[in-house]
């Protein structure tokens, strides 16, 4: 099922597909080893869900939830 | 005698944030740059030497980076030393326990340096999650040399050390070349790290607590309440103890003294050695227990979950949660969380941040209102009034950055980005050791250089009836703030440091005089000068929102390099404490 990443649910694993964002932001998901083909899993979001705390690559990176609207992705 | 070294070769420790590279570097160097479990913590550039036989190693810590051509300042700087070529070889720290992204950055470094080492550090963290390396293999898919080490426990150093020789002695490296260095360091990754077991579940379920929708301001508001609690409570007995140590010196100097014409024992005991003897009892207990309690959260790595939990408010006020990161070191020394910006990307934002960063109480303004707390409103009132002042320094800081970046420094919003690091368990005896004498004995160091020198000059200007005179021109614009001239003139001539607003105030008071007590800290005396529970509060309030120290003042200038930036963080917390004493007085009565 294909979905935007804001929406994958903490516990839940999906595979990027493609990044639309903003091209600073997206530099900067590169940066962090964030880009299409990349497993990502979703770990738990803060208290008011603005932030989600995505692990890929080894690391837990912490996001705010509306930049990733613009990252489209196929979950498992 | 130590003879000369022959030779001295320069080496750079690149590397993510957060990899254990300045543990890495003081354990080589024997230095003690702080060190941190959150990303972020070393913004400059730290040297330290080592020496081996007749070899000299000097280690250039840079920033830690995930690119090299990256838009935040601390990213720059690592770039740019890398780009000039500055080093005889560069040491690619990676984190074993996730060394798929440390490898982005160090095929980054393979492409551009001839002469690398790539360092695999962490290797205990990666063995207790379970994973296990094969450094052969890494070492021909690098095509450098690769050393594992566990820098907290000084494992695989002098194999580093012996391997940087090689590097350096031996032919240089042709220049690596990735197409995609991030799906290069997949496969590499997946060729030479496999997972023997699951990794440790307590990490994952102390994560969901910390920052759980129920649990996570609770626990935080909880954090800093014990943690202050702890402090002023626990000062107490040392206070006491260090006044009535303080006491005794007091009257051996003055009979040892006895001799000397008045003037001189004047300089001496009641300028000298009462005001260094003041700013000991008031800093050094409260700092001894504050630093410590820090540390270990530090260290634990909670310090980034408070960014995650603070970024929605912060993101409301226009601000972003790595301020809340800011302001954190800010408790430490507000011109550390100056520079500590450097960690925000966004320029506006990075400025605001700034110019608020002096909201929080730093270790010179801490004690002042610990001591105030504990005079005027004892038993539970105290922690609660302290911790209530952090707060409110913090909500501050965020409301006027939220005003600024909505106004003066409108510009495009920023994003937030920040890598959540494992807990790791604290290093109790290292954490005490390192707190206690690193940070507590060098912030009491440096605040006697400067109380020292004040206290002489202090006394002249009591005895000279200088100090009454400001304090009878400052007196009126005090009484509007609801202090006196006496407070507001401890305040101004505190510029250099904040220690000294209490032993400038009881000066002020004694008119230079020598004291009962030295360093009883004067209860009584501040209660016949006509202080009531209103003035302490209102003094409290203007400890929190005053003009920063000098020191902070000078960072400012260097972080921004324009006055007018400098003046605006002159001006905007003592607009604030200005108006919030006006407010309080009226209120109160």
């Amino acid at each position: 099922m294909e979905t935007s990443l804001d929406r994958l649910r903490p516990g839940c694993r999906a595979v990027i597909m493609k990044v639309n964002t903003a091209p600073a932001l997206t530099r900067r998901l590169r940066d962090f080893g964030l880009v299409p083909g990349t497993a990502v899993h979703c770990r738990y979001k803060s208290p008011w869900g603005d932030v989600t705390a995505l692990y890929l690559r080894g690391a837990v990176l912490a996001l705010r939830t509306k930049d990733l609207r613009r990252i489209r992705v196929r979950c498992e | 005698m130590r003879s000369k070294p022959v030779r001295m070769r320069k080496v750079a420790l690149a590397g993510n944030p957060n990899v254990g590279k300045s543990t890495l570097f003081n354990a080589l160097t024997g230095l003690r740059q702080h060190t941190g479990n959150w990303p972020g913590k070393t913004v400059g550039l730290a040297q330290g030497r080592a020496r081996r036989g007749k070899t000299e190693y000097l280690f250039t810590d840079l920033p830690g980076t995930y690119t090299l051509d990256g838009a935040s300042e601390d990213e720059r700087i690592a770039g740019e030393f890398l780009k000039d070529g500055d080093s005889d070889c560069v040491v690619a720290v990676c984190d074993a326990s996730c060394l798929e992204r440390s490898l982005i950055l160090t095929l980054q470094v393979l492409s551009r340096c001839r002469r690398v080492v790539v360092c695999v550090n962490l290797m205990d963290e990666a063995e207790r999650q379970g994973l296990r390396l094969d450094l052969k293999a890494l070492e021909k898919a690098l095509g450098a040399p690769v050393v594992a080490t566990s820098a907290n426990r000084g494992r695989g150093l002098e194999a580093l050390l012996a391997q940087i020789d090689r590097v350096c002695d031996g032919p240089e490296r042709p220049l690596g070349h990735w197409e995609d260095p991030v799906s290069a360091a997949e496969a590499v990754c997946a060729a030479c790290q496999t997972r023997d077991s699951a990794p440790e579940g307590w990490r994952l379920t102390l994560d969901r607590v910390l920052v759980s929708r129920r649990h996570g301001v609770p626990i935080l508001l909880a954090l800093l309440f014990v943690i202050v609690w702890l402090t002023v409570w626990g000062a107490n007995y040392p206070s006491e103890l260090l006044g009535r140590l303080f006491d005794w010196g007091y009257d051996r100097l003055t009979g040892i003294l006895a001799w000397a014409p008045w003037w001189l024992r004047g300089v001496l005991v009641d300028g000298l050695y009462a005001t260094s003897a003041r700013v000991i009892s008031v800093m050094l207990p409260p700092m001894a227990i504050f630093f410590p309690l820090f540390t270990v959260l530090e260290d634990v790595g909670y310090l980034p979950r408070m960014a995650f939990l603070l970024d929605g408010c912060m993101a409301k006020c226009g601000g972003c949660g790595k301020q809340a990161l800011t302001l954190a070191m800010g408790l430490g020394c507000n011109a550390v969380g100056v520079t500590g910006c450097r960690i925000i990307d966004s320029p506006r934002e990075r400025l605001a941040a700034i110019l608020t960063n002096a909201m929080v109480p730093c270790n010179g303004r801490f004690p002042t209102l610990i001591l105030l707390g504990s005079l005027f409103f004892p038993g539970l009132g105290a922690p609660f009034l302290v911790a209530g002042c952090v707060m409110l320094g913090v909500l501050v800081a965020m409301a006027v950055s939220g005003a600024l970046t909505g106004t003066v420094l409108k510009n495009q919003e920023s994003t937030f980005i920040m890598e959540l690091p494992p807990f790791r368990r604290p290093r109790i005896g290292q954490i005490l050791i390192r707190s206690l004498l690193d940070r507590t004995l060098f912030v009491a160091g440096r605040a006697l250089t400067v109380a020292a020198p004040a206290g002489v000059v202090l006394w002249i200007l009591a005895n000279t009836r200088l100090l009454s005179l400001a304090v009878g021109l400052l007196d009126p614009l005090g009484r509007l703030l609801g202090m006196d001239g006496a407070i507001l003139l401890a305040f101004c001539l505190a510029l250099p440091a904040n220690e000294l607003t209490v032993p400038v105030l009881l000066m002020a008071l004694t008119g230079g005089g020598s004291l009962q007590s030295v360093a009883g800290l004067g209860g009584e005396l501040l209660l016949s000068a006509g202080w009531t529970w209103q003035t302490a509060l209102c003094v409290m309030v203007f400890t929190l929102f005053h003009w920063p120290c000098s020191t902070t003042l000078m960072t400012i200038y260097q972080e921004t390099r324009s006055i007018g930036k400098t003046a605006a963080a002159f001006i905007l917390p003592t607009a604030v404490g200005g108006v919030l004493c006006i407010m309080l007085r009226l209120l109160l009565g």
